[in-house]
């Protein structure tokens, strides 16, 4: 497992060669050669956006299915609010768990309470911390996988407490071995997903050691099917449900973390673009009376995940009409967080690796020389980052012409204009040409 | 004799132009990234040329800022033509800053630039001609 897992993978066969997918990738991860998108795994941060923009479902992220499950005993389906969002506001939360267990789950776990929870313990985290500010939330793993790239230096700001769907799913686990005498590999715990990196992050957790998660699928996946298992029990009576509540419901919006918080100056950012404005500004030191900062790949928060259904700001509405109505009450007992904070019962141990980008070249004066001719090839572009060779930018051109993945003649306006003055000191060939 | 790997850029810095303030300094970092410099050492070049490059977009007309780099060493040249520095001594003192209310206002010219500067680089060169510009020459060695 040496390489990096990655969801986000192109399927040949569908791929007709658009090119939607090129100037989205926020990394400049994507190629388009002959006619087919490649995706440069190593510069890959799962964020989906790729997969979103394809119209021709040649970009999928690799998520489970049920049959992958069919061999637990008894299977648990993680709900995360993201899906009490795709629905109308008068389906509530309760009615959306008890439609998972009739598509075909054991039982539904809400993650909404353990959200709480880690907010309690972000507080109190925050509360004895001295180090260097602001630190930064964890919870987005390809945030997590652009810091280990491109902002090394920022890994240690990252909050070292795990995520709500795998304290969650840690707890469920435990819960049922008690309850069924089942062993740990008898049940299957399954996230219902908004995005393709919670899957990578699944898969391969940042850090060492396991996840308390055995797979994860689309929400788009299973929507259909819960909508008709929705529909179904309108016509016949519904089940008593415990219904859903707390502080935790409004964490898949944009700014849901820092609201649950106490801490006084904190700050919320979505999109990769301004994500990396408030790191490089972190990184050149400022923001240092800033105590916490959430970040999302999303412009929306999970509610704009690229495997949701609902449009982010409509997710985004029903979630926030959700808090007024039962989220702004605790579910949980503030001093027993604190007590099991204290006893590290939601610490992460171990560090997260740097993953950097590869260089040019691993020798220094290499690479000093082959950015050299990058930045002289690129003079020599039409500089207009048309994308027509298969390239996003000119200068992510001129370094595929560098690193020999790409020859100059790919570049169509050079064509055209060598044709041109061909044609021009020849026009005898011109004319032939012309016939 | 092979003549030495050397890597330059000259970058344009516009003076007052807050929309593009910080894109020459984020660029490169962006190169150094590529040719594989170290974190630690992309982390305080990245903060000394953000520095310069606002100390010219906050005080100069316009300027010029030059990345070299070599296996030896990064050297950062700026250029500019602004108002000048009358008393370098003070004005590399941390706090000292001769900033106007507006800048202050933006969150700068809390008169640590200078000194963070000089903090990151491992050698630090200023001359300033009042009325005419400054130019800093800012190295790391590697």
């Amino acid at each position: 497992m040496g390489e990096y897992f990655h969801s986000v993978r192109v399927v040949p066969e569908r791929c007709i060669g658009r090119m939607a997918c090129l100037k989205v990738c926020p990394t400049e991860a994507i190629r388009v050669r002959h006619g087919k998108a490649e995706i440069l795994e190593d510069r890959c941060i799962d964020c989906g956006e790729c997969a979103r923009a394809c119209r021709h479902s040649a970009i999928i992220p690799q998520t489970s299915s049920f049959t992958e499950f069919s061999e637990f005993k008894y299977t648990v389906a993680l709900v995360s609010p993201v899906l009490y969002g795709q629905f109308r506001k008068d389906v509530l939360p309760s009615m959306i768990l008890a439609g998972v267990r009739k598509v075909g789950f054991d039982d539904a776990c809400d993650v909404a309470r353990a959200s709480e929870a880690v907010s309690a313990a972000i507080d109190e985290h925050l509360a004895s911390y001295r180090g260097p500010l602001p630190l930064l939330s964890p919870f987005c793993p390809t945030i997590v996988r652009l810091i280990q790239a491109r902002y090394p230096s920022l890994i240690d700001l990252l909050i070292p407490i795990d995520s709500p769907m795998e304290i969650a799913a840690r707890e469920v686990r435990n819960k049922k071995m008690k309850e069924l005498g089942l062993r740990r590999n008898e049940i299957g715990v399954i996230y219902l997903t908004p995005c393709p990196a919670k899957m990578v992050s699944i898969k391969y957790p940042p850090r060492k050691g396991a996840s308390y998660i055995d797979g994860a699928i689309a929400i788009s996946d299973i929507y259909r099917s819960l909508l008709s298992a929705l529909g179904d029990m309108n016509n016949s009576t519904p089940e008593i449900e415990q219904p859903v509540t707390g502080m935790g419901l409004g964490w898949p919006v944009l700014g849901g973390q820092v609201s649950a918080l106490r801490a006084e100056s904190s700050l919320a950012v979505g999109g990769l673009g301004d994500v990396q404005r408030i790191l490089d500004e972190i990184e050149r030191g400022k923001l240092g009376d800033i105590q916490f900062v959430e970040c999302h790949a999303c412009a929306q928060g999970c509610c704009g995940g690229s495997l949701t259904v609902g449009d982010p700001y409509v997710t985004r509405g029903t979630i926030l009409s959700l808090v007024a109505r039962f989220g702004k009450a605790p579910c949980e007992d503030r001093g027993k967080i604190r007590e099991l904070y204290q006893k590290r019962y939601f610490s992460l141990p171990g560090k997260i690796p740097s993953r950097p980008f590869a260089p040019l070249d691993k020798d220094i004066g290499k690479a000093i020389e082959k950015r050299k001719r990058i930045q002289e090839t690129h003079d020599g572009l039409p500089q207009i980052n048309c994308g027509a060779c298969g390239a996003p930018t000119c200068l992510s051109f001129a370094e595929d012409v560098v690193l020999e993945r790409a020859p100059l003649g790919d570049c169509v306006v050079l064509a055209a204009r060598q044709a041109r003055a061909a044609a021009h000191a020849s026009p005898r060939l011109a004319a032939v040409g012309r016939c | 004799m092979p003549s030495e790997p050397l890597f330059w850029q000259r970058f344009d810095i516009c003076g007052r132009d807050f929309v593009d303030a910080g894109k020459a300094s984020i660029t490169i970092k962006g190169i150094l990234r590529e040719i594989g410099i170290s974190p630690s050492l992309i982390r305080r070049a990245a903060i000394a040329s953000y520095e310069a490059e606002m100390n010219v977009v906050l005080y100069a007309t316009k300027g010029t800022m030059e990345l070299r780099v070599t296996p030896k060493d990064i050297r950062v040249m700026v250029e500019d033509q602004g108002p000048g520095i009358p008393d370098i001594e003070l004005a590399m003192q941390e706090g000292y800053s001769t900033a106007s209310d507006e800048i202050r206002e933006m969150g700068f010219g809390a008169g640590m630039g200078l000194s963070n500067i000089k903090k990151n680089a491992d050698a630090f060169n200023i001359h300033s001609l009042v009325g005419k510009g400054t130019t800093l020459e800012i190295t790391f060695r590697l």
